[in-house]
């Protein structure tokens, strides 16, 4: 072999291992995807926390390369880095993190004072069992049928969560699916709350919340934990950080490791979460025909549990004193996107009547949501795993 | 009662410390199934056929069983320890581990110092490290016919059954008791609950008991709660508990004293002594370029 041959070669080798020589259409189309992503977070401000970091994670995911040439670079390849980081998400450890976070965050006061508000969150979650039902109908097994489904919980985490243990297979579309509604929520929720709502129940003004003191604050998170594990222990990791990261907070004496939870540590990782998240759309993985079902679920699932959130408000007034009447406007936010449908239900409200406030009211069907979407998902993995 | 406070602290520590440790200890290992008589079963790794016992790790996690102790000797129980120094002896989660039961030690870690003798009861039992915790035993039937095992039902279970190796009964040293194939709940579902009115109406139900649950318990303790702040407001303003009606009566509620004073002010045009003085004090800031906004390379670009 002449000098010339070994380096013509060697460049023939490297371009074999180069992104152009392995792109195939499928890479384009996912890089599409991910800087739509991008666009719609850093453009339009939609949940970007959350789309610019699976955005690019898409990006990442996407870049073309010789998987046979056993560089360890792919996120599927055991032993990469990108692996390594993906294991919180397949292993499911990614969302109680997330979780702990949240709970964190989270004023419960709102609920506390007005504890009916938690039925609504239940309500909501028939989304959830609606998208299992359709599921079926088009064909998927039940523990898939069961994972799809819990993207109408609108909850990010839970629904990698499950996913993860009951389809993991679909865990790429599935959480995309439901980060994707989830920053889509203020497109989709308004025409429905305005299409099962009247001008007079969208004007109702509810009263407001009474002071809640620290005591009761301190009792709800270990109270809540307690009943709502004994009935579903499956859902522990989720419920029991949740209500853990709760009483950080309103205890009073763990503010540095409330601040830490609620900032620091759910940064971190939202950041590993939506960009393994993101990775783990390969197109040889995520472009397949289950994934437009997925996305259809999805979004059904969406519309189930957001309609029936307001449904639910409508058929509760039924039975209420006519001055404890609750404005159905609030009844979207029995889905658990914490707190964009509570400002959703808030912008309407204030819409028809400037000086309705239901902000306050909403958070508490939003929190509600997030509790009731964690027990739905640990009924699916009780039953189902 | 500080210090008392602090011992009661550590002491609990200690308890949950135990209480933990023994949780993910060697309690969960189990005789799984057992071969007396083998003669046309599974062959050691010198091609000779002996009695087996199969241990199983009933735990979710990885089990040490170096320094157990195995034996067929109710009055011996220390007769074979495991031998220590063997990566082997780590059981993965819920997996299996066979011991010949040969009488030749010097073989490996996995050849035991006894044997069993078939035609008549063999009692086997494993001991922990000290010697005298014991973790599991069983009385293997003399019945028990050649190459035929004496087994749990499911790994770990608490039923016992002969297994001759037919197509329900099947033999698996080293190997779960039984064989899935399919997952139960999944195939019950696809059958039973084709369209999931049944998983719906199950799951509904079970999500809105958890909250209602929680939100009667909240309605309770709220009312609770503004029981205890209106008795702590009676306390405050020196009122017996019994003397709370009367006084309620008697006295003007909150909103009714703030409107008193508020028509007071305005009639009196009264005002409180105001302090106007401004004070405008200089910093001094020296400038580096470190430190400057203008040339600040870390500063992170906001919309």
């Amino acid at each position: 072999m002449s000098f010339g041959d070994f380096l013509l070669s060697n460049l023939h080798q490297f371009w074999e291992l180069t992104g152009f020589a392995n792109a195939q259409a499928g890479n384009f189309v996912m890089l599409a995807v991910g800087l739509f992503f991008i666009w719609l977070a850093i453009k339009k401000n939609f949940e970007p926390m959350l789309l610019v970091p699976i955005g690019f994670g898409i990006l990442i995911g996407n870049v073309p390369f010789n998987a046979s040439a056993g560089l360890e670079i792919g996120i599927y390849e055991e032993g990469s880095v990108l692996n390594i980081l993906y294991n919180g998400v397949s292993a499911g450890w990614y969302p109680p993190l997330i979780f702990l976070g949240i709970g964190a965050m989270t004023d419960f006061s709102a609920l506390i004072a007005n504890p009916k508000l938690m039925l609504i969150g239940a309500a909501a979650q028939f989304g959830i069992f609606g998208a299992y039902m359709v599921a079926l109908a088009i064909g998927f097994a039940p523990d898939q049928a069961g994972a799809i489904a819990i993207i109408g919980g609108a909850d990010g985490p839970t629904a990698i969560f499950l996913s993860s243990k009951l389809a993991p297979n679909l865990m790429g579309a599935i959480a995309v699916s439901a980060y994707s509604y989830m920053a889509l929520v203020p497109v989709i929720q308004p025409p429905l709350m305005k299409l099962f709502t009247t001008k007079k129940e969208r004007l109702i003004k509810m009263k407001p919340a009474r002071a809640v003191s620290q005591n009761e604050k301190i009792i709800f998170p270990i109270v809540g934990m307690l009943l709502t594990c004994f009935v579903v222990p499956s859902g522990l990791p989720l419920l029991g950080m949740l209500f853990f990261g709760n009483l950080l907070r309103e205890c009073g004496v763990t503010t540095r490791l409330a601040k830490t939870a609620s900032n620091a540590l759910t940064d971190i990782v939202t950041i590993l979460l939506g960009m393994t998240v993101g990775a783990s759309t390969q197109a040889s993985q995520f472009l397949t025909p289950q994934t437009i079902f997925i996305f259809f679920l999805g979004f059904m699932a969406f519309i189930i549990a957001s309609s029936s959130g307001v449904l639910f408000v409508k058929l509760f007034n039924l039975v209420l004193p006519k001055d404890k009447k609750i404005n159905p406007l609030i009844g979207n936010a029995g889905v658990s996107a914490v707190p964009m449908s509570a400002r959703i239900s808030n912008d309407l409200g204030l819409k028809y009547d400037p000086s309705n406030y239901l902000l306050m009211h909403a958070m508490g069907p939003n929190v509600a949501g997030v509790i009731g979407s964690a027990v739905a998902a640990g009924v699916l993995l009780g039953f189902l795993a | 009662m500080k210090k008392l406070t602090k011992y009661f602290a550590v002491a609990t520590l200690a308890l949950l410390g135990t209480a933990a440790a023994n949780a993910q200890g060697r309690s969960g290992l189990r005789i799984n199934e057992v071969m007396v008589a083998n003669e046309n079963s599974i062959v050691d790794d010198y091609g000779e056929k002996h009695a087996w016992i199969e241990l199983f790790n009933s735990n979710f996690s990885p089990m040490e069983i170096s320094s157990i102790y195995i034996t067929n000797d109710p009055a011996r129980p220390t007769l074979y320890p495991v031998p220590l120094g063997d990566v082997n002896t780590e059981i993965p989660t819920r997996q299996h581990v066979v011991f010949f039961a040969d009488g030749e030690p010097n073989k490996g870690t996995f050849h035991t110092n006894f044997v069993l003798v078939p035609g008549q009861d063999n009692w086997i039992g494993i001991y922990d490290a000290d010697g005298k915790t014991l973790i599991d035993e069983v009385t293997i039937p003399a019945s028990l016919l050649v190459d035929n095992t004496w087994a749990r039902t499911e790994d770990g279970g608490a039923e016992w059954s002969v297994r001759d190796g037919s197509e329900n009964a099947y033999i698996t040293p080293s190997g779960a008791n039984i064989i899935k194939d399919t997952n139960n709940k999944i195939e019950n579902f696809s059958r039973l609950d084709e369209n999931g009115f049944g998983m719906t109406i199950m799951a509904m139900c079970i999500v809105f008991s958890a909250l209602l649950i929680l939100c009667l318990c909240f309605y309770g303790i709220g009312e609770i709660n503004k029981g205890v702040s209106k008795l702590n407001k009676l306390r405050a303003h020196g009122v017996a508990p019994d003397e709370a009606a009367v006084h309620h009566a008697t006295h003007d509620s909150g909103e009714e004293i703030a409107a008193i004073v508020m028509a007071l002010n305005q009639h009196l045009n009264a005002h409180d002594t105001e302090n106007t003085i401004l004070t405008i004090k200089k910093m001094k800031r020296a400038y580096s370029p470190w430190s400057s906004k203008i040339y600040g390379l870390r500063e992170i670009p906001r919309k």
